[in-house]
């Protein structure tokens, strides 16, 4: 008898197949890639000031929107989407199956990185091609970014993956999780300029990883001298490393010690 | 030593006791059917024999396992079983082929996926979309899934709710034909013809305990019980419960002299049975 498969071989398969399930719904890849593109041309053409020397709003709105998507595809779509395959008892299912759960959580990740670099790509093609936003010449600041990408990738990934534990059921999920995302988003300077917002939303902000994805998004689109302008008065890189490695632990923590296969 | 092997099983939720002291065993390549109401105990036993649930006491063998371990020796125990639950839909977005042919990717020793498609009556929606099948052609999906691995055991739980009679008998031919190849089955159903179809043997539980085992033929005395004899005789329908019928159509033959109006000799069902053991027990 042949031995069982090893648990990274099942998870590229199981990346595979969450792809090709995920290219077939048409609504929700409409909706999950191209919804920050949309809002980056209705931003981008309602504000068209510039808020620095060589800074244009949609420059701002950019680099916010790169670290929101990474929020977005992650984050928001696996604790919405996981509680849903609960709810049809598909998770069940594969939990009978030799299956590991490492499988499983490698399936998520590989779907949700192909899915951030898509839109990725898409919002800088769009921001480039109509908005005029340019892009860093700078090798160092494009090291800066595929770290960003894929620490803020794997951290959303985990932390999706964590908080579908909370949704009750799959019906209710959105409900739960969209306005989480949608107030850290205003609160951590996606919408608006960072420093213009009270500091006590400041605050909250600077405790979750979407503040500091979007602050390395700008030291990677803006030119270094916006860092004066930054509330810490620099791009502070190290600390969102620790923070967002920080929090990717936290994700992993209970996404494998807590995960619901189930629904009761 | 037996494939399942249950002894003292409990297990409570809260204040209610959902499983009171099974013992169960159920030997290498038979069907046996657990049979009993809603909230009898039997789907956490089941659960509990499939490694789903955690049991608070007594001891739990399967194919030599125990199935509330984790890890690496779980994966290779899970490898040896499949499992059909109740209710399993997915979001409907791949094709039949696609999604038992990843299942069987699963697996050490998977059964050829065009085989159980072929098997499960499939062949021709192999390549539709889950969403555009029927509910009976899901339920056979879920078969395929189940058996794709070419296990030992085999768990079905409701297998054939929302079935045709057509399909039913199909599917049962499909059950009979996994246990000529050896494979043990666990069946829980509340169809009774189901269970006396397909079982070797029955199991009853109620209230958390089992009540019987045996064959479905003999259970609660049914092989032995009283035959009911009715018959025409003029305008009314007569009946009498006898413990030797032939004796009793003999007469009613001669009676009549030859031929009795609408005979018919009966023994109760596996149904009336099972209705009266599980009423009899109700608290």
């Amino acid at each position: 008898m042949s031995k069982i498969p090893s648990a990274l071989s099942l998870g590229i398969r199981r990346g595979n197949l969450e792809v090709r399930q995920f290219a077939r719904q048409r609504e929700s890849v409409v909706f999950t890639l191209l919804f920050p593109v949309i809002l980056l041309a209705i931003f981008g053409s309602v504000f068209k000031d510039t808020i620095a020397p060589d800074v244009t709003f949609s420059q701002y709105f950019l680099a916010g929107m790169i670290a929101s998507g990474l929020v977005n595809t992650g984050f928001q779509a696996l604790a919405i989407t996981i509680p849903l395959e609960r709810d049809f008892g598909a998770l069940k299912r594969l939990r009978g199956t030799p299956m590991p759960a490492s499988s499983y959580f490698i399936g998520k990740s590989i779907l949700i990185f192909i899915s951030m670099v898509i839109q990725i790509l898409l919002l800088l093609g769009f921001g480039i091609l109509f908005f005029g936003v340019e892009l860093p010449t700078d090798i160092n600041k494009w090291i800066t970014f595929s770290w960003l990408v894929l620490l803020g990738s794997a951290c959303s990934t985990a932390l999706g993956i964590a908080f579908s534990i909370v949704p009750k059921s799959g019906r209710g999920a959105s409900a739960v999780v969209s306005p989480i995302v949608i107030i850290l988003q205003f609160f951590s300077g996606v919408f608006f300029v960072f420093t213009q917002l009270p500091t006590w939303m400041q605050q909250v902000a600077a405790i979750f990883p979407l503040k500091w994805l979007t602050q390395g998004m700008r030291s990677v689109f803006l030119p270094d001298s916006f860092a004066s302008q930054e509330v810490a008065k620099g791009w502070e890189t190290g600390k969102t490393v620790v923070i967002l490695l920080v929090w990717l632990v936290i994700g992993i923590f209970f996404s494998v010690r807590k995960f619901k296969w189930d629904r009761d | 030593m037996s494939l399942i092997e249950v002894k003292g099983l409990k297990k409570s939720y809260g204040d209610v006791h959902a499983v009171r002291g099974v013992d169960l065993e159920i030997e290498d390549g038979e069907i046996f059917s657990l049979l009993g109401p809603n909230g009898a105990g039997k789907t956490t036993t089941v659960e509990i024999m499939e490694g789903f649930r955690t049991r608070d006491s007594g001891t739990v063998s399967v194919l030599g396992f125990d199935p509330q371990t984790r890890g690496h020796e779980s994966r290779k125990w899970r490898d040896r079983i499949g499992i059909v639950l109740q209710s399993s839909a997915d979001a409907g977005d791949l094709t039949v082929l696609e999604t038992i042919d990843h299942f069987s990717g699963y697996y050490s020793n998977p059964r050829n996926v065009d085989e159980v498609i072929h098997s499960v009556g499939l062949v021709e929606k192999e390549n539709a979309l889950i969403r555009n099948l029927s509910g009976g052609q899901r339920r056979r999906l879920d078969v395929a899934l189940g058996i794709i691995g070419n296990p030992e055991l085999l768990f079905l739980d409701e297998p054939t709710t929302g079935f045709d009679p057509e399909a039913r008998r199909a599917f049962w031919a499909l059950i009979q034909n996994l246990r000529s190849d050896g494979t043990t089955i666990v069946l829980t159903t509340h169809y009774l013809d189901e269970a006396e179809a397909l079982a070797d043997r029955v199991a009853v539980i109620n209230g958390g305990v089992i009540i019987e085992v045996s064959t479905p033929a003999e259970l609660g005395g049914r092989a032995t019980s009283q035959a009911t004899v009715a018959w025409r005789d003029g305008e009314i329908t007569k009946s009498e419960r006898s413990d030797n019928p032939t004796e009793l159509v003999a007469k009613l033959s001669s009676h009549f002299g030859g031929e009795v109006p609408e005979l018919v000799v009966s023994r109760p069902s596996l149904e009336d049975i099972y209705l009266e053991m599980i009423g009899g027990s109700h608290e």
